[in-house]
């Protein structure tokens, strides 16, 4: 059994704001073991960034209300002081953000900017902190790495900076990154180079990974777990087989069903979820997704708790459909698309 | 989607667009970019032409050269039968009618301080059409034409989703009633959901109003989607040029190849299963693009001629036409009639207009 590196168990994230409370995460438990790749996976507004960034201690404000336990290594998170928990951002858990291009500061070198993260952390001089940012380019595969340290981060490209931005997150061997939308703003082409060298690095760093995505597509061959959330809940949970090949979600349905396929004849129509997700501080009764739910019966109208309703250990969902229902009447929504043609 | 509608709606011929790069105190021309060099192609009234490469190859540079956001260096460009591409822009104001643009970043593209129903009523002010109780009548069936609601007449772009913001940007694009739009990655900062939700919208649109589109992404799974026809390009060269399903089927160019290997396939067997091909490195500079094949230094199938000789765009039938040595997909019938074939200059003009795809259209020289 590989080291436990992260335990989140009940985690709500509430900001107070003027129009009212904003239920941006409710109840969101999962682990995280050394050597896993963990895929959240949601359209914007779910709360998967807000669950990556709490990790982090990144939504600590005088108007935002926890609940629940973020668990590293025996401590909780949540507990630390805004000192103790700046031990951790950055050394223990790394982050990658999606825009490469804004998350960089364009006025100082890429060298500098690895160096600042090394030095923040440990005692080393200058001259040590830029050889392990020359050494770190290397390993992320930027080309001529001793006088690209020196660049500004105008002269990389889009996927040069996020290579620079995995080496920053990289550079004092955190034991978790967490990688947010880490390849939304790139081409497809980067975007596959990009997810070989986060899944490569994993290995070498020996580290976990959490990979934030709204595309499934994305972590199909890169996780092993996959959490899929919406409003701020998850709604399913299981291994990358049990959601891919089982899924018992209507909305993870509808996620699957809404990408243009290559290994499939091209659908007539397109699989749409109808509606938009819920605002955070008016929520539907019962199951949230009910109102965009084509399945949708009157038992919906109370909220189905996460469980294990489909026999498979560890796969759990929030559904109150039938398992054998919803495998008869699943494929209508993931591989046509055809059936609500106009 | 009927692709039957006969004549070009809009040709372009060996299109070139370079940027001069200038420095010093006399502001001396140093260099070159090479953004878009000689490419040609035609679309059909009607049609859906996709447009797909990397970052900085060149594809939305070409379109806002046709729609005349940008004064080619070079060539034609033949809308409805006329060139454009020295006109004035005086000259230019109706033609704008014909031809609008929706653009890749709905944050960015609508004014902040304005409200919808100005920033979508604009168009028809500046054109002037209507009085202003039709044109605010129109704004309102717009709205509803690309689902939104009347009501938001009044409303901020701030207030709006993302999906919600490019919904508005495609109402403004049709506000004149044009018979090409060009939209420049109309779904790349869309989330997936959000994302087929639009591209059933386009192909509702085109439905309707007859429209023509050019549709520039760099998502194959996407273009492939809603295109009839496909240009791949690779730093400002046109490689690869086919109707949709037969470039998935057969791609002809390495690049075509590793541009559909990288299109994440949402089944984790399969994406297990198949060959990635990872291309290293980025596009390189376009200020001084490699000799030969430009896409060699990056091709696992490259050999000496590619470094030496460009590649001519031949015709390998079916409407399919490719630039390359090493032809993929290709049998030997076809590829000794294709080298037998002249390449004249008036050869490559009539390669660039669409084949009848209904037809048998042979390859010339058979």
């Amino acid at each position: 059994m590989a080291e436990k590196l992260l335990e989140v168990d009940d985690l709500s994230v509430h900001f107070a704001t003027e129009d009212g409370t904003v239920h941006a995460v409710d109840g969101v438990s999962f682990q995280l073991s050394r050597g896993e790749v963990l895929g959240i996976v949601g359209e914007s507004g779910s709360g998967k960034s807000v669950t990556a960034m709490t990790v982090m201690g990144l939504t600590r404000d005088v108007n935002s209300r926890f609940g629940g336990s973020i668990v590293y290594k025996g401590t909780d998170l949540l507990q630390l002081s805004d000192g103790e928990m700046q031990e951790y951002r950055g050394k223990e858990i790394g982050m990658i953000f999606q825009d490469p291009m804004t998350s960089l500061n364009p006025v100082y070198r890429i060298g500098e900017q690895i160096t600042e993260a090394i030095r923040a952390h440990e005692r080393v001089d200058r001259r040590t902190a830029k050889r392990r940012a020359v050494e770190l380019l290397k390993q992320v595969g930027i080309p001529n790495p001793e006088s690209r340290v020196d660049d500004f981060p105008h002269q990389f490209s889009g996927g040069m900076r996020q290579r620079a931005m995995i080496a920053i997150a990289l550079s004092c061997n955190p034991s978790i990154l967490i990688a947010d939308e880490p390849t939304t703003a790139l081409d497809v082409t980067i975007q596959a180079q990009i997810i070989e060298l986060i899944a490569r690095l994993k290995d070498e760093f020996d580290s976990a990974v959490i990979m934030i995505t709204h595309d499934l597509g994305v972590v199909a061959d890169v996780a092993d777990e996959i959490l899929v959330m919406y409003a701020g809940r998850v709604v399913e949970h299981g291994t990358i087989r049990d959601v891919f090949y089982d899924p018992q979600m209507p909305y993870t349905w509808g996620l699957l069903g809404s990408i243009p396929r290559l290994d499939r004849p091209r659908p007539e129509r397109l699989h749409t979820i109808k509606g938009a997700p819920p605002s955070l501080i008016n929520m539907p009764e019962g199951c949230k997704f009910r109102p965009r739910c084509p399945h949708a019966f009157e038992k919906c109208t109370q909220e189905p708790r996460l469980e294990e309703r489909v026999g498979t250990p560890g796969h759990l969902d929030r559904c109150w459909l039938d398992v054998e229902y919803k495998r008869a009447h699943r494929d209508e929504t993931i591989s046509s698309g055809t059936t609500e043609a106009a | 989607m009927s692709t039957n509608g006969g004549a070009p709606l809009l040709e372009i011929k060996h299109v070139k667009k370079y940027f001069p790069i200038r420095k010093g105190v006399l502001q001396r021309e140093v260099a070159r970019v090479h953004a878009v060099d000689d490419v040609s192609f035609a679309i059909r009234e009607g049609e859906t032409l996709g447009l797909v490469g990397e970052s900085g190859c060149g594809k939305s540079t070409l379109g806002r050269t046709i729609v005349r956001l940008l004064v080619p260096t070079a060539g034609e460009i033949i809308f409805q039968g006329r060139s454009i591409e020295r006109l004035s822009p005086r000259a230019l104001r109706p033609l704008r009618r014909e031809m609008q643009m929706v653009f890749q970043d709905p944050y960015a593209s609508l004014n902040p301080r304005k409200r919808v129903g100005t920033i979508v009523g604009d168009p028809m002010r500046i054109h002037k059409l209507g009085s202003k109780k039709e044109q605010k009548a129109r704004v309102e069936e717009l709205l509803e034409t690309v689902g939104l609601s009347p009501e938001h007449y009044n409303r901020f772009p701030h207030e709006f989703s993302g999906g919600q913001r490019q919904r508005i940007g495609i109402a403004r694009a049709l506000a004149l009633q044009p018979k090409l739009v060009i939209a420049d990655e109309p779904v790349s900062a869309l989330d997936v959901s959000i994302q087929s939700q639009m591209l059933n919208l386009l192909e509702d649109l085109q439905n309707e109003f007859k429209l023509t589109y050019l549709f520039i992404a760099h998502d194959l799974g996407v273009v492939r989607h809603v295109s009839d026809r496909i240009a791949v390009m690779y730093l400002g060269k046109l490689v690869e040029l086919s109707p949709a399903e037969e470039l998935y089927q057969r791609p002809i160019m390495p690049y075509t190849e590793a541009l559909l290997s990288a299109v994440p396939i949402p089944d984790p067997d399969l994406a297990a299963k198949r060959e990635r091909i990872v291309l290293e490195g980025d596009v390189p500079s376009p200020i001084d693009p490699p000799s030969g094949c430009r896409f060699h230094p990056r091709c696992r199938y490259a050999t000496g001629v590619c470094s030496e000789i460009e590649p001519p765009l031949v015709d390998y039938g079916r409407g399919h036409l490719a630039a390359c040595h090493h032809p993929l997909n290709v049998d030997a019938a076809t590829l000794s009639q294709v080298s037998a074939a002249p390449e004249s200059p008036a050869h490559a003009d009539r390669a660039a207009l669409p084949h009848d795809t209904s037809g048998e259209s042979r390859p010339p020289g058979s």
